[in-house]
């Protein structure tokens, strides 16, 4: 992107750009390199042997299988949603717009324990699933609602502009030329909205990853069953265990970092491939 | 809009000059605080001693002093206080935490010895909650090992509170077996083969069994199986007493370094001693801790069963070795957490 040379109402390039950099830096940059600090001050054979011991691998395992499955719940969930929203017009909707927010605004906490008052064996929801021998609480469906209950706004917020922004004459011409109601979607409105689909999809596998607060009161936190990556940083600080703690986290941050480079990739391959998202 | 590049500075200074105006105003005439970084369950105990201790110093005609809370695990706030946070005193749950900070060199050395009785000012102690009328009919630890008898306690290696149960445990089966190593750790592998969920923290697992109604006994401190049977679940649950239990000592001392550099050492130590105090036992005990006060346990003493005590130094050797041989990375919770797991 090119500075604009014009004087607007802001002092100009060199000052917001600075001012982003320093923004940037103090919040994530500073941090992170913190914590990359914290994990060199241990040789590498530590942080491997930390990073790879069996309750760390089957930690993993669950962290990302219950955020990948959560986030592919969310692709398909916030399509629909963000569909709902966008092409009709009912009493509510407004109501229901904002609903989708709430995972946000929630203390995650609050929200584990409503997802656990509802979903344990004695809850309202819990109690049909039992006799059908569907656990969701306390065991490793509990981690993937708990997921996808703090990544259900990402999809939704990253297709709806998309929709509201895209031709409805593209679905009248292909119409037009005979395409059925289930072609006119898969061959025109899909191409459209996948680069948006498929970065709401990393938003949530991202904020799923990195989720605590509410999945510690479902899960059961269970050695080798239901112990998400995080939990064992947490259980590895309150040991002082600074170092075994960083090796964790640096498998994570480099996951989630793996995770949004590949979205910016797709994203642009996608616009090179079928041209920038109208709007 | 256009603004003229002076315009635009005079805009900027201005809000600069506003923000430095907000800083000075905050600034309140010189006044004694002490900030005390606690455990959890301790909110309402601190609550009741800050006042009470403001009522004595009032009485005394000494300064007031304003006391200020800070409440979270214990771990964490001993990793809080580690990291920077100025407290002037801290009240964890256990020694293992002020220890760390201890060789940090916040907290003198000896400070275990520089109050009575070990620096812990109050007691408690490892008990059951069960549903009311005791249908599985537990009576002690072997109960726990039962097959099909569901326990709830939380996880010793997220929570502090939670290594003083898995210690009672440990320690009462050493008891029971003349001290034989091997049968004490199949007794805790037997009881943590019953816990169908690990919460985080003590209040965690508290409400996993209150709340959610999950389990048949939730092992917990005394103080706070006393407040959910006496406040929280009247005629829900009931209390059953082990004959042999572990005395837990949370302790207290003088974050002397900050202390040290907020000039507030004296008024931190008079505070702790306070804790001490007729009054202060008193409250403790109106809170579910045992105190220390002879008088005061005296008084109290339909609400504090008798039963044998052994403390962590007896039965471990202290916490630094119990911590090592127990919680470690892989050390014995973490062997028999995988193994319950394999099978």
């Amino acid at each position: 992107m090119r500075a604009r040379r014009g004087r607007g109402i802001l002092p100009g390039f060199r000052l917001s750009l600075g001012t982003s950099l320093l923004y940037l830096a103090l919040l994530v940059l500073v941090p992170l390199a913190g914590v990359a600090l914290r994990g060199a001050t241990s040789s590498w054979e530590d942080i491997w042997r930390a990073a790879t011991s069996a309750r760390a691998l089957a930690s993993f395992r669950l962290s990302f299988l219950a955020s990948l499955g959560a986030g592919a719940a969310n692709a398909a969930g916030g399509l629909l949603i963000a569909w709902v929203l966008v092409r009709y017009r009912f009493a509510g909707r407004s109501v229901l717009d904002a609903l989708v927010d709430v995972p946000f605004a929630l203390p995650t906490a609050v929200a584990g324990l409503a997802l656990t008052a509802v979903y344990s064996a004695e809850g309202w929801v819990g109690r049909w699933l039992a006799p059908l021998g569907i656990r969701v609480a306390y065991a490793p469906a509990g981690v993937w609602l708990a997921m996808t209950f703090v990544g259900l706004p990402f999809v939704v917020r990253t297709v709806q502009p998309v929709l509201a922004e895209m031709d409805t004459h593209l679905e009248e011409a292909a119409a037009v030329l005979g395409a059925g109601r289930l072609q006119a979607f898969s061959r025109v409105i899909f191409p459209t909205i996948l680069p948006a689909v498929l970065t709401g999809f990393t938003l949530a596998v991202a904020r799923a990853l990195g989720e605590y607060g509410s999945i510690v009161f479902i899960s059961g936190n269970l050695p080798l069953r239901t112990e998400i990556a995080p939990l064992l940083i947490v259980a590895r600080l309150e040991q002082y265990d600074y170092a075994g703690a960083t090796a964790l986290a640096l498998v994570l941050l480099l996951a989630s970092f793996a995770l949004l480079f590949a979205t910016n990739v797709l994203q642009r391959w996608s616009v090179r491939r079928l041209g920038p998202a109208p709007g | 809009m256009r603004v003229q590049g002076g315009q635009r500075w005079a805009v900027l200074a201005a809000v600069a000059l506003s923000l430095a105006a907000c800083r000075r105003g905050a600034d309140a005439p010189p006044r004694l605080h002490l900030l005390n970084a606690s455990y959890d369950p301790t909110r309402e105990l601190y609550a009741d001693l800050n006042a009470a201790f403001g009522r004595h110093r009032r009485a005394v005609g000494a300064p007031e002093v304003e006391i200020r809370q800070s409440h979270g695990g214990s771990g964490k706030q001993a990793r809080a206080v580690l990291d920077g946070l100025e407290a002037d005193v801290v009240t964890l749950a256990l020694a293992y935490d002020i220890e760390v900070l201890a060789k940090a060199g916040l907290v003198p050395p000896g400070w275990q010895d520089s109050l009575p009785h070990r620096s812990a000012p109050y007691t408690s102690t490892v008990v059951f909650v069960v549903r009311k009328g005791n249908p599985l009919r537990i009576r002690g630890w072997t109960d726990l090992e039962r097959k099909g008898v569901q326990v709830i306690a939380p996880n010793p290696r997220t929570s502090g509170g939670a290594r003083w149960g898995y210690l009672a445990a440990w320690g009462a089966a050493l008891r029971r077996n003349g001290g034989d190593e091997k049968k004490a750790r199949e007794s805790v592998a037997a009881l943590y083969a019953n816990v169908p969920v690990l919460d985080t923290g003590a209040r965690g697992a508290s409400t996993t069994f209150a709340e959610r109604g999950v389990g048949d006994v939730l092992l917990a401190w005394e103080n706070e199986a006393l407040l959910l049977a006496d406040e929280i679940g009247k005629d829900r649950f009931d209390i059953v007493v082990p004959k042999v239990s572990i005395l837990a000592e949370p302790p207290v001392a003088v974050v002397d370094k900050y202390a040290g550099k907020h000039g507030t050492r004296a008024v931190a130590r008079e505070y702790l001693e306070f804790l001490y105090s007729e009054e202060g036992q008193e409250i403790a005990a109106r809170h579910h801790f045992r105190p220390r006060s002879a008088e005061a346990a005296e008084r109290h003493a339909a609400r504090f069963p008798r039963l044998e005590l052994f403390t962590i130094d007896e039965a471990f050797g202290g916490w630094e070795s119990a911590q090592r041989t127990h919680f470690a990375e892989g050390a014995i919770f973490d062997q028999i957490a995988v193994a319950q797991a394999r099978r």
